[in-house]
């Protein structure tokens, strides 16, 4: 297993902002926090997927599981989650 | 997917746009020398009520996060409060462009009171003297007036929204921390030559020595200081600014004027840019998604004599509107254009005997007050 699948942040448990809006686009979706009033372009509809999931799952490997994202690619996941999670897209719950 | 991916599948146009600006009304209390939409008069065809909350009811079914609501003065409007609590109510945020004129004790409690409200105050100088020249007597003191009202009604960060022009960018920093002493937050954007501003332009646009300044303070700035990315013809001057690198009309931004014609961009009040009517059968929708100009503005555009400038990748040519009212071709450099070639060409236009330059299709400025620029 590479180190990357020991990322800490897999094994939380997160959830979209209460406050965030999606909006499906063709690259994507748009997410727009009525709270901060940040507008933030989610560029992959996998991504899109997992956002919307993670509330569903214990934690966020499982979510990534559940939405069939192959483990190469969970580096770029948790990365890109982790950028949600500074602009409060995303937050723990 | 990188940026520059994004940008191309933005260019391409979205469902709905993500900025959409709506002139509620054409009456002012103002009539600022560099008004994009000439106003002053009320036009007596403006949307009422219902026919507002129609299009309000449409842009919820697009998901329109938010909305961008100016005019003319918005809080003119006897519905003001009504179609804002509408609209919150439906999920569309509303930010408000105001010059503060009727921000009193009371409307700054109830502005305070509600969610997901954005106010910016317009102010043009750090002082009357420079403000006032361009936005008429009094309007300096009317705008701190109702800034110390919000902050008053704990309205929290309001936003103070500044037109660079060549007499205020030397207030830039004065700009902030005015912004700063009220826990306001600063936006500025760029002067175009749109609306009234066809005849101020000249007078106050800024020198290109200028843009340098501009440029390099906005770098200094940063994340810190909102600009609508209205200033990305100056990123051929280094690394680019932060924001979306592009021209968003009708692509991603788009105008509904008091009357419901919807134009490319709150810049080009001008019939070759409008593309509907939301009185139309299909509403707002159908402009949007359907319409001729969108639908050609939405297709890749050529960069014609720009095309071998080593910029234009970082400039993108910079603003339609701009080049369309200085009377230059949109294929063709910005008026100002960091490397001069804006200068070149307006220089090569003003030599021509006779130029017919484009003017705003509409004019709302009130009659009895003749507007003289020094």
């Amino acid at each position: 297993m590479s180190t990357d699948l020991l990322n800490p942040l897999l094994d939380r448990a997160l959830t979209l902002h209460p406050q965030v809006a999606l909006r499906p686009e063709p690259f994507g979706a748009l997410a727009y926090h009525y709270g901060n009033r940040r507008l933030v372009f989610l560029q992959h509809t996998d991504m899109v997927a997992v956002a919307g999931a993670l509330s569903q799952h214990a934690t966020l490997a499982d979510t990534l599981e559940a939405c069939g994202i192959d483990r190469r690619r969970w580096p770029s996941f948790t990365k890109a989650v982790e950028s949600l999670m500074k602009s409060e897209i995303i937050v723990e719950r | 997917m990188s940026a520059e991916t994004l940008t191309t599948q933005l260019k391409a146009g979205l469902d709905a746009p993500i900025c959409l600006t709506w002139e509620l009304t054409y009456a002012c209390n103002l009539q600022c020398i560099h008004c994009l939409s000439s106003s002053g008069q009320r036009d007596p065809r403006e949307l009422s009520t219902a026919e507002a909350k129609h299009v309000l009811d449409e842009l919820r079914d697009l998901q329109v996060f938010y909305i961008n609501i100016g005019g003319g003065e918005p809080m003119v409007r006897r519905d003001f409060f009504e179609l804002v609590e509408y609209s919150v109510g439906n999920g569309i945020g509303v930010k408000f462009s105001t010059n503060g004129a009727f921000i009193d004790t009371e409307k700054a409690r109830r502005l305070a009171s509600m969610d997901y409200l954005d106010i910016q105050i317009s102010l043009d100088g750090v002082d009357a003297a420079t403000n006032d020249a361009v936005r008429g007597a009094g309007s300096f003191d009317m705008a701190m007036r109702a800034m110390q009202h919000l902050a008053d009604a704990d309205f929290g960060p309001f936003k103070i929204s500044v037109v660079v022009t060549r007499q205020n960018v030397p207030q830039l920093d004065r700009f902030k921390a005015l912004a700063d002493s009220f826990g306001a937050q600063l936006r500025v954007t760029r002067l175009r030559p749109s609306g009234r501003g066809v005849d101020s332009w000249d007078h106050l646009h800024p020198t290109n020595g200028q843009q340098r300044e501009i440029y390099d303070w906005l770098m200094a700035n940063g994340e810190h200081v909102l600009t609508g990315d209205s200033f990305f013809h100056l990123n051929a001057l280094g690394d680019p600014l932060p924001g979306l690198n592009m021209c968003g009309a009708g692509r991603v931004v788009c105008l509904i004027d008091p009357v419901g014609d919807v134009y490319a961009c709150p810049f080009v009040i001008h019939d070759e840019f409008l593309a509907g009517n939301v009185r139309d059968p299909g509403g707002f929708s159908k402009v949007w998604k359907h319409s001729e100009l969108f639908t050609s503005l939405r297709e890749p555009q050529s960069a014609g004599a720009c095309a071998s400038c080593g910029s234009f990748d970082a400039c993108q040519g910079g603003c339609m509107a701009a080049k369309f009212f200085t009377g230059l071709p949109l294929d063709g450099p910005d008026p100002e254009c960091v490397g001069g070639d804006g200068e070149v060409a307006l220089a090569q236009l003003a030599a021509v005997p006779v130029v017919l330059k484009p003017r705003p299709s509409q004019d709302h400025t009130k009659p009895e007050r003749r507007l003289v620029v020094t």
